[in-house]
């Protein structure tokens, strides 16, 4: 069999592309090297909303930033992901960074930026009581705000998986060919490279499976290696993206992986900021942001550091020392101390400066080197995609039952006075398993019965939230495990923490034998 | 069921369950306990090693045993018991006190209240909160969630384990990972002596022939999807770490024991005053806190080394939550027998009262408010000094006006045993002023 459309790379720009296409008649796949949705940039970035005032006119991002948020926001709305228009400040801790923000403003309006507004530093700090007296001036951006970026990406996923997009999880695309009509992608099942567990229960469906009513791939060659064949290719692999443009067209960019570490602080530090704040851009180099959650805690980071590995996740001493230091210019309050997570994400920033967007050969789709602000652009890079598609005359026909939209029972939002009539009838909204976020098993096992159910307890995490809070799971993870092996019925040894491999238990612990 | 009762007791661990005894003891017929686990007992079951007892029964037990004691004690009493269950909210009232409640078999219900008996225990410490660098690769935990894990999951957590931090939970882990053939690396501490009792180094550590290494922290962890190795380091007396001193170990599993934390979230939300130095409420001598009619005892009020300890402070706070409610009945009837009625009703809350303030040499005082005319005949004050002390010392109390009122010498002293003292209602009564400082000084 073969598809129309193969999109590469389950990040929040393959599964917006893929939720758009589902709505046409074609026989999409969407491949993703790692279990889940959502495991690179889309999973730890800072999760703003952008104003659009940041990108320089001309480029892409000026074109789809503003765009791109005004989608995330309508999206988030018809998909139930969580989001919340906070609005966000530049502030300028000198008076040279007026002139700045001055720019910045101009730039916000080219762009198509509205309700922009320089205030002086007293207004910004009346709104803001916890930033430092240094405050200048501010330039207010209304419209942005933050994301659940994970859920965002899955959400798009699940309605294009319901439409009958194949999802491949688990599926690393290591070479490609051209065959005179169609694309042969050969692409290695993740998993293999992990040791298996000592005993023989099989811990994972068999591989390559693909997850959805769509088609299933062939199986052929070499041992694991999946045979994908599609008419069309998509390449939205992030940091990967140079790796999978170089294997069907010439080089033309290269990634620069680039890391940014944070800092999560707990919520129960008190209403530290309302909104976004960044630091004004300065020739003593890039601040830091301060960012309320969707959940109400506070991420404070990222810095910027050149890497050589593109998946190094791993946070720096140095780094964490540095983003402390500049937060605490900005918010004087700001205690590490009350952090309950550190992490890292990794741009996919490359030579060219901008978004990699159009076509690198045949029937060869690139929408590479997505760097922030790519989350918020996501929708109108998507958008764009279809715009190329469809010139190239492959969206005739729009898929007469496309069944959109997404509702998610969240305990927390269920209305006081209707609490009691709906734990009665749906008791496991009843049964709280994460403390911290008061996350019931109801919500966990509704995640699990959607048309992307989680496999690992982070998976578990990434849907209904639980381990998010200040325990980081350390309550609730033991149970999450035992839910997810007796809702899928798999050996509790199998189960990960995150991505292939990361098992959290080893063996059964000694048993007793009883003497005759 | 009821909808009101005369008090509920919120957790079901050691704690609640002690308070709740002595609250039926001392009185009161309509008790509820709820407890989240579907079990009481609380950390206890599956603390499965022994040495839980030794004070309060005498014997040595283990600690689903200890639990079971309290559980049979409890048997036939009338105490209704709600388990698998969660407080989720508590509104303190003027007349009563109304808890919000959730599970999976009662439903989502509000029931009243007159007093309120806070043992919701406490969590640990993780990662995050001490920043350790490297990656999130699996095989990172906290003790007690590697306890619960081994021991009631019956699954091993890894094979070859280091752990950061020498709290008593982390020793008790390292044992219990060995017995279990893990291979346990070391241990590693970043302050220069240990924080877990003198016992569990002995008894876990050096008889296993564990390395401890104090002043020491565990500077990076590396792995992709498991921990692969991990990077400790001496640190100098600012705890940095000190190049040059890299020890690498190949090891699949961290442990963390790196503190406890009084889980005061419900409290918190309540109003109820808390601690910064305990981060648990700020009680008075009967372990009431700041909002009338509720108490506090346990892990959630102050983390304790020892269960037995627990079982004694909660048997005061459910003593006293029921001559509350008890109180206030009579004060009730006086009332509507005669509208004129204003006498005093004994109001410990109108009572006089200094607080306890520790110097720079303890770390916190429980309780931290005495009223010394709602003291019967002696109060307890439990504390822990802020540094260890090898040689005799004398702990001392002075009032208002730098008066001595009491001392008590210890022979030694660390941060990681709970000391307590005993003050005579006699010795309260002559108290100036409107505090007494507590401090560790050299024996005259
Ligand atoms: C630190 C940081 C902060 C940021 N902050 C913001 C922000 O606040 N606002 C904002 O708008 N943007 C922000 N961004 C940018 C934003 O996160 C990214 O632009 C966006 O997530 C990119 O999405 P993507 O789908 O292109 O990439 P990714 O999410 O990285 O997805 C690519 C996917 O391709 C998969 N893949 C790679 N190679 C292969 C292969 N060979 N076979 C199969 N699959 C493969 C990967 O596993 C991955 O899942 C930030 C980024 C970072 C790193
Ligand atoms: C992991 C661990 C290991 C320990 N090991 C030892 C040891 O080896 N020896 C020793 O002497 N001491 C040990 N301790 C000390 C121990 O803290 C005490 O011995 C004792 O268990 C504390 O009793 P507690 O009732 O205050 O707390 P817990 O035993 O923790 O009980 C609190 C109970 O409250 C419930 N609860 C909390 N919030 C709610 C809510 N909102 N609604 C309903 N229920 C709720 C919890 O489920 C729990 O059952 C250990 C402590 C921990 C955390």
């Amino acid at each position: 069999m073969i598809f129309d459309v193969a999109i590469i790379g389950a990040g929040v720009v393959g599964c917006a592309v893929s939720y758009y296409l589902s709505q046409y008649e074609l026989k999409t796949a969407l491949l993703e090297r790692e279990n889940d949705v959502a495991m690179g940039a889309s999973r730890a970035n800072t999760a703003i909303i952008h104003g659009g005032y940041d990108p320089v006119p001309g480029t892409w991002m000026a074109r789809l930033n503003v765009e791109g948020m005004r989608r995330c926001f309508e999206l988030c709305e018809e998909l139930d992901v969580e989001c919340r228009k906070t609005g966000s400040y530049v502030i300028a801790l000198e008076d040279e960074q007026t002139e700045t923000l001055k720019i910045l403003l101009e730039q916000g309006v080219a762009n198509g930026c509205e309700g922009l507004e320089i205030i002086d530093g007293d207004a910004c700090r009346a709104r803001e009581p916890h930033l430092t007296e240094d405050v200048a001036a501010a330039l207010w951006v209304p419209e942005s705000g933050v994301i659940n970026p994970w859920e965002f990406a899955l959400a798009m996923a699940e309605v294009a998986v319901r439409n009958g997009v194949s999802f491949m999880p688990n599926t690393r695309v290591c070479d490609i060919a051209w065959e005179g009509d169609h694309y042969v992608i050969g692409a290695a099942d993740t998993r293999e490279s992990f040791e298996p567990l000592d005993r023989d229960a099989e811990p994972y469906a068999a591989a390559g499976s693909a997850r959805g009513t769509g088609e299933q791939p062939t199986t052929g060659g070499e041992r694991g290696k999946t045979m994908i064949r599609a008419r069309y290719l998509i390449n939205a692999a992030g940091v990967e993206s140079d790796t999978i443009h170089n294997m069907v067209a010439p080089p033309s960019f290269e990634i620069v992986p680039t890391r940014g570490e944070y800092y999560l602080l707990d919520r129960t530090v008190g209403p530290l900021v309302k909104s976004v704040i960044f630091a004004c851009p300065s020739a003593a180099g890039k601040g830091v942001t301060f960012s309320p959650t969707i959940h109400d805690n506070f991420l404070v980071g990222p810095n910027a550091e050149v890497i050589d590995d593109r998946d190094d996740t791993a946070v720096t001493r140095a780094a964490l020392d540095d983003i402390a230091r500049k937060a605490c210019r900005m918010v004087p309050d700001f205690n590490p101390r009350t952090s309950i997570r550190n992490f890292a994400g990794v741009r996919a920033n490359s030579t060219c400066g901008d978004f990699v967007i159009g076509k690198a050969a045949e029937n060869f789709l690139d929408l590479a080197a997505i760097k922030s602000p790519g989350l918020t652009c996501a929708p109108a890079i998507a958008r764009a995609a279809l715009d190329i598609l469809r010139e190239d005359g492959w969206l005739s026909e729009r898929k007469a039952d496309w069944r959109g939209g997404r509702r998610v029972v969240r305990f927390k939002e269920i209305p006081e006075e209707e609490r009691a009539a709906f734990v009665r009838d749906h008791p496991l909204y009843g049964r709280v398993i994460c403390r911290c976020e008061t996350i019931t098993e109801g919500e966990i096992v509704a995640s699990m019965k959607r048309e992307i159910p989680p496999v690992s307890i982070d998976g578990v995490k990434r849907r209904a939230g639980t381990g998010m809070g200040r325990c980081q799971g350390g309550f609730c993870g033991p149970r999450v495990l035992g839910i997810i092996a007796r809702e899928s019925g798999r050996d509790p040894l199998s189960i990960e923490e995150d991505g292939a491999g990361s098992r959290v238990l080893v063996s059964e612990t000694k048993k007793a034998v009883r003497r005759e | 069921m009821r909808d009101h009762y005369q008090l509920i007791v919120i957790g079901g661990g050691p704690a609640g369950l002690g308070a709740a005894f002595s609250a039926r003891r001392g009185g009161l017929d309509h008790i509820l306990i709820v407890e989240r686990d579907v079990e009481l007992g609380g950390i206890l079951n599956q603390c499965i090693h022994n040495g839980f007892g030794l004070h309060y029964f005498g014997e040595e037990l283990t600690g689903p045993e200890y639990a079971g004691r309290l559980i049979d004690r409890l048997a036939g009493l009338g105490i209704d018991i709600l388990c698998d269950a969660m407080a989720l909210e508590i509104m303190p009232g003027e007349q009563e006190h109304s808890l919000r409640l959730v599970s999976a078999d009662a439903g989502y219900r509000l029931v009243t209240c007159e007093a309120v008996v806070l043992a919701m225990g406490c969590r640990e410490r993780t990662r995050g909160a001490i920043q350790i660098p490297g990656t999130r690769a699996a095989g990172i935990f906290t003790a007690g969630t590697a306890q619960r894990y081994v021991n009631i999951e019956g699954c091993m957590v890894g094979r070859r384990v280091i752990i950061l931090g020498s709290g008593d939970i982390g020793l008790i882990m390292a044992r219990r990972m060995t017995l279990e053939g893990a291979e346990v690396l070391a241990c590693v501490e970043l302050l220069p002596y240990s924080g877990g009792l003198t016992r569990n180094i002995v008894q876990c550590l050096q008889d296993f022939n564990i390395p401890l290494f104090l002043s020491h922290t565990i500077t990076k962890i590396e792995g992709k999807d498991r921990v692969k190795r991990v990077t400790v380091q001496q640190v100098d007396e600012n705890f940095r770490p000190i190049d040059g001193t890299e020890m690498y170990y190949d090891v699949d599993t961290v442990l963390l024991s790196v503190g406890l934390i009084p889980e005061n979230e419900l409290s918190r939300a309540a109003g109820v005053e808390i601690d910064p130095k305990t981060s648990g409420p700020v009680v008075y001598e009967n372990r009431e806190t700041s909002i009338p009619g509720i108490f506090a005892c346990g892990n959630v009020l102050h983390v304790h080394d020892l269960v037995d300890f627990v079982t004694e402070e909660s048997e005061s706070a459910g003593e006293a939550a029921a001559a509350y409610v008890l109180r206030r009945s009579d004060t009730d009837k006086v009332r509507g027998r005669d509208e004129d009625h204003t006498g005093k009703s004994g109001d410990p809350r109108q009572a006089s009262c200094f607080s306890l303030v520790p110097d720079q040499t303890i770390a916190y005082t429980v309780p931290q408010r005495i009223r010394p005319a709602c003291v019967d005949n002696v109060v307890r004050v439990y504390f822990r000094v802020k540094a260890p002390y090898k040689t005799p010392k004398q702990i001392v109390f002075r009032d208002g006006e730098r008066r001595i009122v009491a001392s008590f010498r210890r022979p030694y002293m660390a941060p990681g045993e709970m000391e307590h003292v005993v003050l005579k209602r006699a010795l309260l009564d002559g108290v100036r002023g409107d505090h007494l400082t507590v401090s560790v000084e050299e024996i005259s």
